[in-house]
């Protein structure tokens, strides 16, 4: 017996060997969290090899610096006066795009929409990578002591990076986007579908979950859908590059990611996301009616009644001073699109969001009673609006409920702000 | 391309020092999780394995280089977003295999260790395929073309990394 074991003495010990690491792996596979023996292991090994990383990019980037900063400022007086050129640009583009936001603002406060801020940011430095080709994931250079949590979404300026895997001391692990073990809840801009953004073992990324019959064009910006309770909704993960039937019921949809997973130098964990409501410019305390007197060059302005004589001025009655015999009055027939003196009935009940004084609304400054109220069904209480951007505002609110036209539309002072 | 059958007596056994023992493959770990990030086709090469390869061809020792490759490979696994065990068996085997093969026959010249690093290049990717895919259920593709490329990158990778190892490893 004994010259048996002396003889396979190394072919038992290398059984015994695998043996305990395929046991140590059921382990890890059958428990959700973490072992303490392999959360050891780990950090023993991110111990040893950060340091080493840290030093290294640190001595990388201070040459890099010293010579982009001192020596190489070659063409730097041209680029300063393009970026110029660019700020005043989009300064502009900022102006108009404020005025869209501060519209959807409105909507979104009107439906009583929580919206997702990101309010708090840390830039971290990538020091080192998994050095697998299974496995996709970075470390950065900070850590639990910069508050670095796991789950925390990692982002750069291009797009989502991914999420906080694992956190150390001064360290943190990443899991990339494009790994297999990942999943990001994503909707398309245009077509609004929603779908899982996976890694492929080949490191690619695509879109899951989308089904067959569904149109997707190439070239769809594809967002974050902030289903998955990490990434705040609307942050770009990439664009549709192919588009194929899959094997299921779902299309197979190959998505390019605007951030160069590749290439990542320096990040942002999010390290705060702050849910509140929308809250809508002063302006919408305005009562609707006021709003359309100011804009009506035709409608007088509201008078006091006179509660006493009750001879109030409203246009529906008669010029005052004019007798009006019995058979005589003959109401005037309006018209759709006709101008007339008398604000339509709908229009006392218009929603004070969607008109703003100076807005340009031209159906409005008609005064017609065909002012957009029931035209045609628009989301929950809010009506249709004729620009451009007020129907996107209205397309990026998750689905609610779309009253027919003989609904009754809701009053301004019914809205829960 | 000689690949020379010897007996145990006729092989040369051969030792690194302690700093080395313990430098080299820290060094091979952290290159391999470093350099991709400058050079993204460097995620190719298995560094690690390269070094687990030539450590237990060297020292011609079954148990010696079944440790050395489980102690690396857990090692790597730890930088891995995976679970830890992969890489270890994978290695462990080819630690086992490399130094069972190193009793038996003198790879000391670059044709018979690109073959032996091409073999074991294979053998690692198998075993870590078969563990990844039977016993953690990972979604891991098999692609044979691009096995055989990285074959042969790190075979020729490992001629030039091999000569210089011999440089650091002592005559026991």
């Amino acid at each position: 017996m004994e010259s048996v074991l002396g003889r396979y003495r190394n072919l038992i010990v290398l059984v015994g060997v695998l043996f305990l690491q395929v046991l140590g792996l059921a382990m890890q596979v059958r428990r959700d969290t973490e072992t303490d023996s392999s959360r050891l292991i780990r950090v023993w090994a991110v111990t040893a090899v950060a340091p080493l990383e840290k030093a290294l990019v640190w001595v990388q980037t201070s040459s890099g610096n010293l010579w982009h900063n001192y020596f190489y400022l070659r063409g730097v007086r041209a680029e300063n006066r393009e970026l110029r050129q660019q700020i005043e640009r989009m300064r502009i583009e900022q102006v108009r795009m404020s005025q869209d936001a501060d519209q959807a603002r409105r909507l979104q406060a009107l439906l009583g929409f929580k919206e997702q801020f990101i309010s708090q940011t840390r830039a971290a430095q990538v020091i080192g990578a998994s050095g697998s080709e299974q496995s996709r994931a970075i470390y950065i250079d900070k850590g639990e002591d910069a508050g670095i949590k796991t789950d925390m979404a990692v982002i750069t300026a291009e797009g989502v990076v991914g999420k906080i895997l694992r956190v150390y001391g001064s360290t943190s692990q990443v899991l990339l986007i494009s790994d297999q073990s990942s999943g990001v809840g994503a909707i398309l801009e245009k077509s609004r579908l929603q779908g899982i953004l996976r890694g492929t073992p080949s490191g690619e990324v695509g879109l899951e979950k989308v089904m067959g019959d569904e149109q997707v064009p190439v070239g769809e910006m594809v967002l974050t859908s902030g289903g998955d309770r990490i990434f705040p909704k609307g942050l770009t993960l990439g664009r549709v590059m192919t588009v194929t039937p899959g094997n299921d019921l779902f299309l197979n949809i190959r998505v390019k990611p605007t951030a160069n997973l590749s290439k990542l130098e320096e990040v942002l964990v999010v390290t705060k996301i702050d849910e509140k409501q929308a809250t809508p410019d002063q302006t919408v305390s305005m009562r609707a009616a006021d709003i359309l007197a100011e804009r009506l060059p035709s409608v007088p302005p509201p008078k006091v009644p006179d509660s006493a004589n009750g001879t109030g001025s409203t246009p529906a009655q008669a010029p005052a001073g004019s007798e009006i015999k019995p058979g005589q009055f003959k109401p005037k027939t309006m018209l759709p699109g006709q101008v007339g003196t008398r604000p339509a009935p709908a229009a006392q009940k218009l929603p004070t969001t969607g008109l703003t004084a100076g807005h340009s609304d031209s159906s409005a400054r008609a005064g017609s009673t065909t002012v957009p109220v029931t035209r045609k069904p628009a989301p929950a209480t809010v009506r249709e609006e004729p620009s451009a951007s007020g129907s996107s505002a209205t397309k990026a609110s998750p689905e609610p409920s779309k009253p027919s036209e003989a609904q009754p539309q809701q009053s301004p002072q019914d809205n829960p702000q | 391309m000689a690949i020379t059958y010897t007996s145990g007596e006729q092989v040369e056994v051969y030792r690194f020092s302690l700093p080395a023992t313990i430098l080299i493959p820290l060094a091979a770990i952290f290159l391999q999780a470093w350099l991709p990030r400058q050079w993204h086709f460097f995620s190719i090469f298995d560094l690690p394995l390269l070094v687990t390869i030539s450590f237990a061809m060297a020292r011609r020792s079954q148990m010696a280089g079944l440790f050395t490759g489980a102690l690396i490979g857990l090692f790597q696994d730890a930088l891995t977003a995976g679970p830890i065990g992969l890489y270890g068996i994978a290695k462990t085997v080819v630690g086992f295999g490399a130094s069972s093969l190193g009793i038996k026959i003198d790879a000391e010249n670059a044709g018979a260790r690109l073959l032996l690093t091409l073999v074991f290049f294979v053998v690692h990717e198998v075993v870590y395929f078969t563990v990844g895919r039977g016993l953690v259920s990972l979604p891991m593709q098999w692609s044979w073309s691009h096995e055989l490329w990285s074959a042969v990158a790190n075979a020729l990778l490992g001629i030039a990394l091999y000569t210089l190892l011999d440089r650091l490893k002592q005559r026991a």
